[in-house]
């Protein structure tokens, strides 16, 4: 969500229980203004709050001109301070899919893990286990990623495609209407595309390549990984995530007022195929 | 150069009173170009309106000088104003019709502004059948329009010359039809379909864009301009660009709509409205009943909670709902308590679902309890017995199987089933009246994990059979969220000393308190620093899904006391021990960790001011349930899915085990068949043991038999 539009947004999203104490709704609306001026970046998102045992992470985004190039991801656990977290690399969410459990909210908190390890002496070849230390930060990194590639969305239009590359704000954006509000194909992963590429050329004569270059929602797998929902009487339309449950995103039909927020523990729901 | 320019001044002056009749009929054309091309005539007059159109922004003062030619030329010239319908619509219709008029469709397409005639006019004198592929090839292969301002670019000239010597051109008009039609004729069959290209279906789309009819006012973007520029050219402002935006507005204004009343009426029965319709009852509840004397009473017995002071609570612990959607759910809870005999509610909390959502109150009855569930019970149990019947008749070896005893459910008001809930979907919706809960649902609802999805009648689909329909689920996830996470501090709650007497001597564990009225409080720092102030004040679930033990053997050798064969069955369970489980109001400091993760979060809500901050508990085990409690006041809420946390994955339930088959012994096994020498020899016997009278009849039909 908008840092700008903090509180509406927060109100928005305020049906699956996940808010901010109003201390915190305060101290976010101050530091995240310093934060845009600090970075200079063109826009501050308010990215959710990831639950540690002991504390909570404050997570916020920030993003360029382009909005799909790479953001910047940024933590506190007071929403005052915030630390620059390093981009994610495939390397470190290989690492990090060991670490089961809940974070503990303590940044240097260092998981550990027992590995098997070949290892080579002489002609023998033996096992040995050793124990691979894994800090919380470069977990907190590669889940951040993991869930802004597979669930942070946007409505279609919202964004759109300059003639020279980079993409912007669609000023025009209106809002979905009703009928395409209740359409998971009305929604886009808000990333580079990764799936457009494999579409058939059928598939693609009917996308308009301002518009449509990015992954629609309606081919996420498994198939119902989205709870798609009318709220307050159709006013709102509400998104849920069950890959990852925490995620909420939230859009007003006709306006201009949408975002997501993720407040959760930070796992992925792998039982999805058993609960649906 | 310049005898053109003043050439074109004048001519517009003149040609403005002239061209209006045609205009007319160019725009009907303009607006849809298809019957055009289909006719038989189109060969000729195609050709005619085509190079015209490419000398487009020239177009109108050539068509001037051409004033000999009258009805020839205008039409041609009007076209000039419309470049972008010509390449959308052409040249796909050209390609799909076709043969003769494809390519100099798309010639005339791609070069509506470029071309000049006189080029074409003098290649064809010179030499038509080699001119023409030059011009095609340059067209067919690259479509792109930096290519054909290029091509404007070196036609320009030539042109220029083409209007001082314009009468001459004119004459040579139909040779140079002729010529172009059939100069395509030979190229078409050299250059088979290679233009459906991405800018086709580009235009195409745009066109199709374009025509797109906006639902409001009946009108598309293409007429509109359409509209426009043929205003504009009726009229020839001086200032076109300057007033356009005006000119949009007239011309939207002259657009006369009828309204067609078509048979049904307009009925726009949105959900929205059904829903706001809905909560608006909720909202005119307080007059209708607000004049009435009962007012002191219902303060007097107030039996609802106040949902918005443990809604500010919760919102400083960063939990809850929004305050409008909050409001609404207290709304509804009063409309609740007002038509239900009710003692005592709380709002319990949300389970998200699927499609919708749950929201949840918990109630106690005053003194009418519904007696649905009786009946309920009657029906099973009379199932049971027809089956039993049934199976008397056979002699057969009946099924030893005996389905596990159940265990029956908890009555009303005690265990499991203290609290009766209620669930809507929607604060406005109606409240549905969740059925009380039996252990065996219990039971199975630890082996399953599934989503709501927020219609009550859903049939739960599990490995281990759930029985019953989501409405079943429901509560069972209720009471199993209830007995975990409903937490008081320490001292809010006592045991009410003589109910706890009573049921000292049925059972050891005291399953009701009261509040202790001598309660002071509880320092917040305390309840943040030490879980062990706090306790639970709901019974703790047993494995067997009761609060209270059942003992499921005791009864069976009571009720089945005459059968003697299975006495040996009961002798085996006879040690299964009694289950026990925390006591009531144990305290949290007592809780089982999940696999080294504490199940309790405790926290000030704020540590700016923590004067006056609350503590805050946040429960690890069912994420969403949450808890308060400022010193004096305390509640309990859960929102979430329903679900219970583990850091595994869900497994599910093992299989039961196989049966093992009949041992094969001595009352399985069989003999062989008798030899012939064992019957002759067991004859003998007989024969021995017989009367000597009676032995020759035996034998005599022995022989017949073995014949």
């Amino acid at each position: 969500m908008d840092a700008e539009s903090l509180l509406l947004s927060l109100e928005l999203a305020s049906g699956s229980g996940q808010g901010l104490s109003p201390d915190r709704r305060a101290s976010l609306l101050t530091s995240l203004l310093l934060v845009k001026r600090d970075y200079r970046y063109s826009r501050v998102l308010f990215w959710g709050r990831i639950l540690g045992l002991v504390t909570d992470y404050y997570i916020a985004q920030g993003l360029s001109e382009d909005h799909l190039a790479p953001r910047k991801t940024l933590y506190s656990l007071n929403c005052m301070e915030w630390s620059l977290l390093p981009p994610a690399t495939e390397e470190m969410v290989e690492q990090t899919s060991v670490v089961k459990g809940r974070f503990m909210g303590d940044p240097s908190h260092e998981y550990e893990h027992l590995e098997l390890q070949k290892v080579n002496e002489g002609d023998k070849v033996f096992e040995e286990e050793v124990v691979v230390r894994i800090k919380e930060e470069t977990r907190l990194v590669s889940i951040i990623d993991q869930i802004d590639k597979a669930v942070a969305i946007i409505p279609r239009g919202a964004l759109f495609k300059t003639p020279f590359g980079p993409i912007h704000v669609n000023r025009t954006f209106e809002g979905l209407s009703m009928s395409e509000a209740k359409k998971l194909s009305s929604y886009f992963h808000f990333r580079e595309p990764t799936e457009l590429k494999n579409k058939t050329l059928l598939e693609k004569a009917d996308l308009d390549p301002s518009l449509d270059f990015m992954d629609s929602l309606e081919n996420d797998i498994p198939k119902g990984s989205w709870s798609i929902q009318m709220e307050r009487g159709n006013a709102l339309v509400v998104l849920r995530s069950l890959l990852w449950p925490g995620l909420t995103f939230y859009h007003t039909p006709g306006t201009k007022n949408c975002g997501f927020i993720y407040v959760g523990t930070g796992e992925k729901n792998m039982d999805l195929p058993f609960m649906l | 150069m310049e005898d053109s320019t003043s050439q074109k001044q004048e001519k517009e002056n003149q040609g403005s009173g002239e061209e209006e009749r045609p205009w007319g009929e160019i725009t009907a054309a303009s607006q849809d170009p298809k019957p055009g091309l289909s006719e038989p005539l189109e060969s000729e007059q195609g050709p005619e309106t085509g190079p015209q159109s490419r000398s487009s922004p020239r177009g109108s003062p050539q068509s001037r000088d051409s004033t000999p030619l009258g009805d020839l030329t205008e039409p041609g010239a009007t076209s000039s104003p419309w470049p972008p319908e010509e390449p959308s619509s052409t040249p796909p219709l050209a390609l799909s019709r076709q043969g003769l008029e494809a390519p100099w469709q798309s010639h005339k397409a791609t070069s509506v502004i470029a071309e000049a005639e006189t080029p074409h006019s003098d290649h064809l004198k010179q030499s038509p059948d080699e001119a023409e592929p030059t011009h095609q090839t340059r067209q067919a292969t690259g479509n792109t329009f930096p290519r054909f301002q290029q091509t404007n670019g070196h036609l320009y000239e030539p042109r220029d010359m083409s209007c001082n010597n314009s009468k001459q051109k004119e004459l040579r008009f139909d040779i140079f039809q002729e010529g172009d039609s059939n100069s395509n004729c030979d190229l078409d069959e050299a250059e088979p379909e290679e233009a459906p290209s991405v800018l086709e279906i580009a235009t195409q789309n745009a066109k199709a864009y374009l025509l797109k009819t906006s639902s409001k006012s009946g009108l598309n973007l293409y007429d509109h301009l359409s509209n426009m520029l043929t205003k504009i050219l009726d009229e020839q402002p001086e200032n076109a660009v300057d007033i356009i935006e005006n000119i949009s507005q007239d011309v939207k204004m002259a657009h006369f709509s009828k309204k067609l009343d078509t048979l049904h009426n307009e009925n726009e029965m949105l959900p929205t409205y059904e829903i706001a319709e809905k909560q608006k009852a909720l909202f005119l509840q307080g007059h209708l009943e607000g004049a009435d004397q009962d007012l002191e009473d219902e303060i007097a017995e107030n039996s609802l909670p106040n949902v918005m002071e443990s809604a500010f609570y919760f919102e400083q612990a960063g939990v809850g709902l929004g305050t409008d959607e909050t409001y609404r759910i207290f709304l509804a809870l009063k409309q609740l308590t007002d038509t239900h005999p009710i003692q005592r509610c709380r709002f319990w909390g949300k389970i998200l679902g699927l499609e919708m959502n749950y929201i949840i109150a918990e109630v106690e009855f005053r003194e009418g309890e519904d007696e649905e569930e009786v009946e309920e019970e009657d029906v099973t149990e009379e199932r049971d017995n027809g089956e039993s019947e049934g199976e008397e008749d056979d002699e057969l070896p009946r099924s030893f199987y005996k389905a596990p005893q159940a265990t029956p459910k908890e009555e009303s008001r005690t265990g499991a089933n203290k609290y009766v809930y209620f669930v809507c979907n929607e604060p406005g919706r109606p409240w549905v009246k969740l059925p009380s809960v039996t252990p065996a649902q219990i039971v199975i609802a630890r082996q399953i994990k599934k989503f709501f999805t927020g219609r009550l009648g859903t049939p739960i689909i599990s490995y281990p059979p759930f029985p019953g329909n989501e409405s079943n689920y429901l509560r069972a996830q209720i009471a199993r969220i209830s007995a975990g996470t409903h937490v008081s501090p320490l001292g809010f709650y006592q045991f009410s000393e003589e109910e706890g007497e009573e049921e000292e001597e049925v059972e050891s564990g005291r399953d009701s308190f009261e509040e202790n009225p001598d309660f002071e409080g509880i320092q917040v720092v305390d309840l943040v620093e030490s879980l062990s102030n706090w306790v639970h004040h709901v019974q703790h679930i047993l494995p067997q899904g009761r609060c209270n033990w059942f003992n499921p053997i005791q009864k069976s050798e009571e009720e089945e006391e005459d059968d003697d064969e299975e006495k040996e069955e009961e002798k085996e369970p006879d040690y299964i021990e009694q289950e026990v489980g925390p006591p009531l109001l144990t305290p949290l400091s007592e809780d089982l960790e999940i696999q080294s993760i504490p199940p309790w979060t405790t926290r000030l809500c704020s540590n700016l001011i923590p004067q006056y901050a609350i503590a805050v508990l946040r429960s690890n085990l069912w994420p969403g349930a949450y808890a308060f409690c400022n010193g004096k006041k305390f509640e309990n809420l859960y929102i979430g899915w329903g679900h219970k946390y583990s850091p595994d994955n869900y497994t599910p339930p093992v299989l039961p085990p196989v049966c093992q088959e009949y041992p094969s012994g001595p009352d399985l096994t069989e003999m062989d068949d008798p030899s012939v020498e064992e019957e002759q020899a067991f004859r003998a016997a007989q024969a021995a043991a017989v009367s000597p009278a009676e032995e020759n009849e035996d034998t005599d039909e022995d022989e017949d038999d073995y014949d």
